[in-house]
């Protein structure tokens, strides 16, 4: 079900792990969900200059995290900002309809990553397109406690 | 990619590979002895005595009389077919049904359907083994209760619910009870005289049968009403032609089963100790899911925490070991496991389920790869995981 691509980014996850004192940090997803994803950038000059992830889930949700990973190291905050979903998505050679969502979540850690770094730099926070830009991906809906 | 490498399958609830005597018994039903048992000359006589002599050996295996045994198309269609057909049948009476929350999609779905029809039913809940309370069902009996289902074993976390003592309850209400059986046929002891069972299903693919064929045990005096519609078969009550070579390959397979039984419960048995002892010691925050005794001799349930169970598929996989887990994310929905939310688990814990389930072919050197491969997942896993707090010392990857 799976692409070699995303195999491969699955057994050999590129940029594992932390930054110590990174300038953005991006957590998103839920537990509850079956995955949650933490992305640490180091940026200097306006650029991505170095980027690791840590990753709860299922595959291609590890997948997803590490090509976000490769996709934006070295970039501008600008270009990285434009990476979606989708390019994540067709990067690994496509993922299955059902698991979009994980793409979904890879470009939302890059997002919450860079403005985490913004707001710290006392910059006001870049907006979101809208919130249904993003190409097949189903969210997971929390239970009712 | 594991093509040329050895595969260690222990997925057994999932499926099990048709044995080799299964399927040569089956092979001259195809092409030589092809004729329809409805019809009548000599080669259509002879499918005929060979649709009974299967029927005979299967109510033999099971305690019960060769007209009380209906072949179907598996396990699917015997509970879609026992649920429907008794809740119809006595819809007069009452429309009211008990089950319980851990049963199969096949069983929770035919009464999810019924609940839309307007019957009314009781999910019973179970406690955190995963036991079903017979005097809680007791409780739950009302006069408009006209059946009752409990499945002998779960196929999930493989706990063995008390059916002789629910049967005893529905008979002396004059219930009649069903039960899945569909996990525990071939593998625990099981009668449906001694266990007061009116109504079992089972599927020949969980026993080293083929795929497609089943039965539906139906005690005589049974009101329920037919599921499939159309020609005489199967004394009227369930329609289409016999699967011949399947019918024939689902006796032989039983006859095995049953006769390994004893053998294949104490070496199983065996491996699945092995298994949850050594997986429990070895990988710090994880639990056993389903009962510690009450429990299939093949199944092997665990939690660890932190991670997600797709990735540990995918993470086996690469050996060559096939398993499952109740997690959402190879289920196609969202959702993790009805089963392990209903016995206590959150979802973060039953994301992270593995299940092995072991079979015939199994041995002890695959048990000991198994041991040695999974705490290095696990690890690995973890030290990917934004969850896992790392103070306790992980094992070597």
């Amino acid at each position: 079900m799976y692409s070699e691509k995303v195999m491969d980014h699955f057994a050999n996850p590129r940029n594992v792990g932390e930054i110590e004192n990174p300038d953005g940090v991006g957590e998103v997803g839920n537990p509850v969900c079956g995955d949650i994803m933490r992305m640490y950038l180091k940026i200097e000059d306006n650029r991505i200059v170095d980027v690791k992830f840590k990753t709860f889930g299922c595959g291609a949700a590890i997948a997803s995290s590490s090509m976000a990973t490769e996709l934006v190291k070295g970039k501008t905050l600008e270009e990285a900002w434009e990476i979606s979903n989708k390019a994540v998505a067709e990067a690994l050679e496509g993922l299955p309809p059902i698991k979009m969502h994980c793409s979904v979540l890879a470009e939302e850690a890059i997002h919450t990553a860079i403005n985490d770094y913004r707001v710290k730099q006392g910059l006001p926070p870049w907006e979101e397109k809208s919130p249904h830009h993003h190409e097949g991906g189903e969210g997971c809906e929390l239970p009712d406690e | 990619m594991v093509s040329d490498q050895r595969v260690i399958y222990l997925d057994h609830a999932a499926t099990t590979p048709a044995r080799p005597e299964v399927v040569e018994a089956m092979l001259p039903y195809f092409h030589d002895r092809f004729g329809n048992p409805s019809s009548i000359y000599r080669i259509a006589r002879e499918s005929r005595k060979v649709v009974e002599s299967a029927r005979e050996s299967v109510a033999r295996a099971l305690g019960a009389e060769p007209g009380e045994i209906y072949f179907t198309s598996g396990g699917t269609e015997s509970d879609n077919w026992a649920i429907k057909g008794v809740a119809f049948a006595n819809r007069k009476r009452g429309d009211h049904i008990i089950t319980s929350a851990i049963e199969h999609h096949a069983v929770l779905y035919p009464t999810r359907y019924l609940a839309k029809q307007g019957f009314s039913v009781t999910f019973l809940p179970v406690d955190a083994t995963g036991l079903a309370d017979p005097g809680m069902l007791e409780d739950a009996i009302t006069e408009k209760t006209t059946l009752i289902s409990i499945m002998t074993a779960n196929n999930e976390i493989g706990t063995i619910e008390p059916v002789r003592e629910i049967g005893k309850i529905a008979r002396d209400h004059g219930i009649p009870f069903h039960t899945d059986a569909v996990q525990a046929v071939g593998h625990i002891p099981l009668s449906v005289k001694d266990d007061n069972i009116d109504l079992l299903s089972l599927s020949a693919h969980k026993f080293n049968g083929p795929k497609g064929v089943g039965v539906l045990y139906i005690r005589k005096g049974t009101r329920i009403d037919p599921f499939l519609h159309g020609g005489a078969q199967e004394r009227n009550r369930r329609a289409g032609t016999e699967n011949l070579a399947g019918i024939v390959g689902l006796a032989t397979a039983l006859d095995f089963a049953v006769q390994s039984l004893p053998r294949e419960m104490e070496r199983q048995k065996r491996f699945r100790d092995r298994l949850i002892a050594g997986l429990l010691s070895s990988v710090p925050h994880s639990r056993l899911n389903g009962h510690p005794e009450k429990r299939l001799p093949g199944n092997v349930n665990i939690s660890f925490e932190y991670v997600e169970g797709e990735s540990i598929l995918l993470s086996l996989d690469a050996y060559g070991i096939c398993a499952s887990t109740g997690s959402a994310c190879t289920s196609g929905s969202l959702e993790p496991s009805h089963v392990l939310l209903a016995i206590g688990l959150t979802h973060e814990v039953a994301h992270g389920s593995l299940r092995l389930t072991l079979g015939e072919e199994n041995t002890d050197e695959e048990i000991d790869t198994v041991l040695e491969t999974v705490p290095g997942i696990i690890g690995k896993l973890r030290a990917m995981s934004p969850l896992y707090p790392g103070k306790e010392k992980e094992c070597h990857v």
